[in-house]
């Protein structure tokens, strides 16, 4: 029974190593260089979901700032977390929802802080908040998706979002993020992955141009053919 | 802010920046010249800031540049000691080299379309190049490789005007080249997951010696992921046919440079990132190193003695070089590391000459198979001599940089009581010997073909550059000053930092 909980409780690690070794295999295994590059995708993509795996966090959710949640962490003044590289800096208010959002919570694994907005700077400025959310909620698209009801439908009014951040401030204290930083590599990976695809299919086009086939075996005959100046070997044979 | 504040981030914003507009120029102005000197003064540009880091590093001390002035551990951190400068200053030497060199090779290998498109994305692949040696982020360093390695399939592709089995190359290396690109991605999830960083320094605070399989795992996949990149026996597959093939400018540029970078990232990660106390390091070192550094040196030297095209022999002779390198380093001392970096400097002045002489034959006479070396000491006396100079430098003779790597190891081996090691270096510089003896045989005392047309010698363009390597090679032969000096400093910082 132990060993059953031991592999049910990793079961993202399974889906990893089992897409992993799949791609691998169709890289090796298979002759037609589309089946390759499939494969290679695979092979990539099985890392795309490892890595997001081990940025979720029990209970967390979406890595989205949910409006009071830096009220409620704000211990007072002096310690601007998305400007603390460059020295304690109280944020607008609007600021703090489009671009602090993004950049306060990729130092999560520190401990942070955000100053300067009180409650009525931040309802006052929610109706900023549609038009700043969509950005990191396409980035941090997390698995368990928009959580936060507040940031996450545009056509709610401005009433409502007032409503809904009050409330929010209540329940500030407890929020848990998930670690949005392996998301946002992963969406390097995912652009490096797309290159790749795209330079590798160009190239399969090429060789299409160029040798008529492109299965591995045809192209190797036809490279021998063309390095050694006689058919291979099995067809005089035939 | 001043320029001089913003000098570590030039050479890699600068050629990425310009690199597009090397593409958007005209090609027919100025005889097809202007994307050509344009991107020629970049790297000329590059190359003097890549010297200036390392006069400061050398003289001040580290430089810790952060970029968009986010610190460290959070921000991304360029950081520079003398391991780091000495390599760029290679890869942006020979870069600064290759580009003026480049010209009439290029003219007449590659189709005339892409010539633009070649300038831009050799630029590129300096820029990744440089940025992979110049950061202190980890995740960095996969993002500044993948932008080399994609603009260097791209340029591998583009020797298909001449041998249409350039494109095959390119495939296969694409493929290898991003299996062992995503291994280290994996690699570095494991790290991230251990320690919750991303910064090199800081991964080693907050590994703080621990020890268990997660990191384990990591540092594996990060050496078999670099190992690929490296070249590194038997992970070099791709390599032969991709220098082969590729038009000759671009092998000259990538046998100096992109496998050495590799070589460099696995040292970084030795003895930076995971530590050399770290205790897999020993058990790596003695039993997934040093055997397949070995194997590497005479395997791949063995089969570069049967080669036909001159190039390809040239790739298999890397091969065993990079087994060399990885040699020095498993030795786990100062000494081997200083050996290693000593090597990796000067196999790139090396291999760089050898490949530049290839590229003015493959110019003049059209072809890089061993046949149309015949004679070539009485056809292009200075294309020969170059070729010759270099050669021997790459097989160890006294006042030529190999001589200086091999006795650098050949030391470093004997002073860690490994007399074996020492036996085993000399042994396989005995392959060189075979190998480059054979060439330098057919240039000099064979005839040319009887009804071969009177050909002229490489243009001054190829010349210059080509002779300016040469000399290197036998300037650091004898002053040993800059290279073996700075190298003994680097490998103290890098296991000080490792201790």
């Amino acid at each position: 029974m132990d060993l059953l909980t031991f592999i049910a409780e990793r079961y993202n690690y399974w889906i990893f190593i089992i897409l992993m070794m799949t791609g691998l295999y169709i890289v090796i295994a298979r002759g037609n260089l589309i089946k390759k590059l499939i494969g290679l995708n695979v092979f990539q993509t099985s890392v795309f979901i490892y890595y997001i795996s081990i940025g979720k966090i029990t209970g967390g959710t979406a890595p989205i700032y949910v409006a009071g949640d830096m009220e409620a962490r704000a211990h007072g003044a002096g310690h601007g977390a998305p400007e603390g590289a460059h020295g304690a800096q109280a944020l607008p208010g609007k600021d703090a929802l489009g671009v602090g959002a993004i950049h306060a919570d990729e130092t999560l694994h520190e401990d942070f802080e955000l100053a300067g907005n009180d409650l009525a700077t931040l309802t006052g400025e929610t109706h900023a908040a549609p038009h700043a959310a969509p950005e990191p909620q396409a980035i941090h698209s997390a698995p368990e998706g928009g959580v936060n009801d507040a940031l996450a439908a545009p056509d709610l009014k401005i009433e409502d979002h007032a409503a809904a951040a009050a409330d929010a401030v209540h329940q500030a204290a407890d929020i848990i993020y998930s670690n949005p930083l392996p998301h946002v590599l992963i969406l390097t990976a995912i652009v490096v992955g797309i290159a790749t695809t795209a330079v590798g299919l160009a190239l399969v086009v090429r060789i299409r141009e160029a040798y008529g086939t492109i299965e591995e075996d045809e192209l190797e005959a036809a490279d021998d053919v063309a390095e050694f100046g006689a058919p291979p070997a099995r067809e005089a044979a035939a | 802010m001043t320029i001089a504040s913003q000098l570590p981030v030039i050479p890699i914003i600068l050629p990425l920046v310009t690199a597009p507009l090397a593409v958007l120029m005209p090609a027919e102005k100025w005889g097809g010249r202007l994307p050509h000197v344009f991107t020629t003064l970049v790297a000329w540009t590059v190359f003097a800031a890549c010297a200036a880091i390392l006069h400061s590093v050398a003289t001040v001390g580290p430089i810790s540049y952060h970029l968009g002035d986010w610190a460290p551990p959070i921000g991304i951190e360029y950081r520079i000691d003398l391991a780091n400068a000495l390599v760029l200053t290679l890869v942006s030497g020979v870069g600064a080299l290759v580009f003026p060199f480049a010209h009439e090779s290029i003219r007449s290998e590659i189709d005339p379309r892409q010539v633009n498109l070649f300038y831009a994305a050799l630029l590129i692949c300096m820029a990744g190049l440089l940025g992979v040696t110049i950061t202190g982020d980890a995740f960095n360093v996969f993002v500044f490789l993948e932008i080399s390695s994609l603009s260097t399939y791209a340029l591998v592709a583009m020797g298909a005007n001449k041998d249409r089995r350039a494109l095959t190359a390119a495939f296969n290396y694409l493929v290898m080249g991003t299996i062992g690109a995503t291994f280290f991605v994996i690699g570095l999830g494991l790290l991230y997951q251990a320690t919750g960083t991303l910064n090199m320094a800081d991964i080693k605070i907050q590994l703080a010696g621990d020890n268990n399989r997660m990191v384990e795992a990591g540092f594996a996949f990060i050496v078999i992921g670099m190992g690929l990149k490296a070249a590194m026996f038997p992970m070099h597959l791709w390599m032969p046919n991709a220098y082969a093939y590729a038009p000759s400018v671009v092998s000259a540029f990538l046998a100096a440079t992109a496998t050495k970078v590799a070589v460099y990232v696995i040292i970084r990660f030795i003895y930076t990132v995971i530590g050399a106390d770290f205790a897999f390091a020993p058990a790596a070192f003695a039993w997934l190193i040093a055997p397949l550094a070995i194997a590497g040196m005479f395997f791949a030297s063995v089969v570069a003695i049967f080669q036909d095209d001159v190039k390809r022999m040239l790739a298999y002779s890397s091969v065993g070089q990079i087994g060399y390198m990885l040699f020095g380093v498993s030795f786990g001392t100062e000494q081997g590391l200083s050996a290693s970096l000593v090597h990796l400097f000067n196999h790139g002045l090396m291999k760089g000459a050898l490949f530049m002489a290839a590229a003015c034959v493959m110019l003049r006479i059209g072809s890089h198979s061993c046949n149309a070396y015949a004679g070539l000491a009485k056809r292009m006396p200075l294309t020969a001599a170059a070729f010759i100079i270099a050669g021997l430098s790459l097989i160890g003779v006294p006042l030529t940089v190999g001589f200086i790597s091999k006795w650098q190891l050949l030391s470093a081996a004997f002073d860690s009581g490994r007399a074996w090691a020492g036996f085993l270096i000399v042994a396989s510089s005995f392959l060189a010997v075979i190998y480059i003896g054979r060439v330098i045989e057919l240039m000099v005392l064979k005839e040319a073909p009887k009804d071969a047309p009177p050909i002229k010698e490489a243009p001054l363009s190829m010349l210059i550059p080509m002779g300016i390597l040469v000399a290197a090679n036998i300037y650091f032969g004898l002053n040993t000053e800059l290279t073996v000096d700075l190298a003994e400093r680097a490998a103290h910082a890098l296991m000080g930092a490792g201790r």
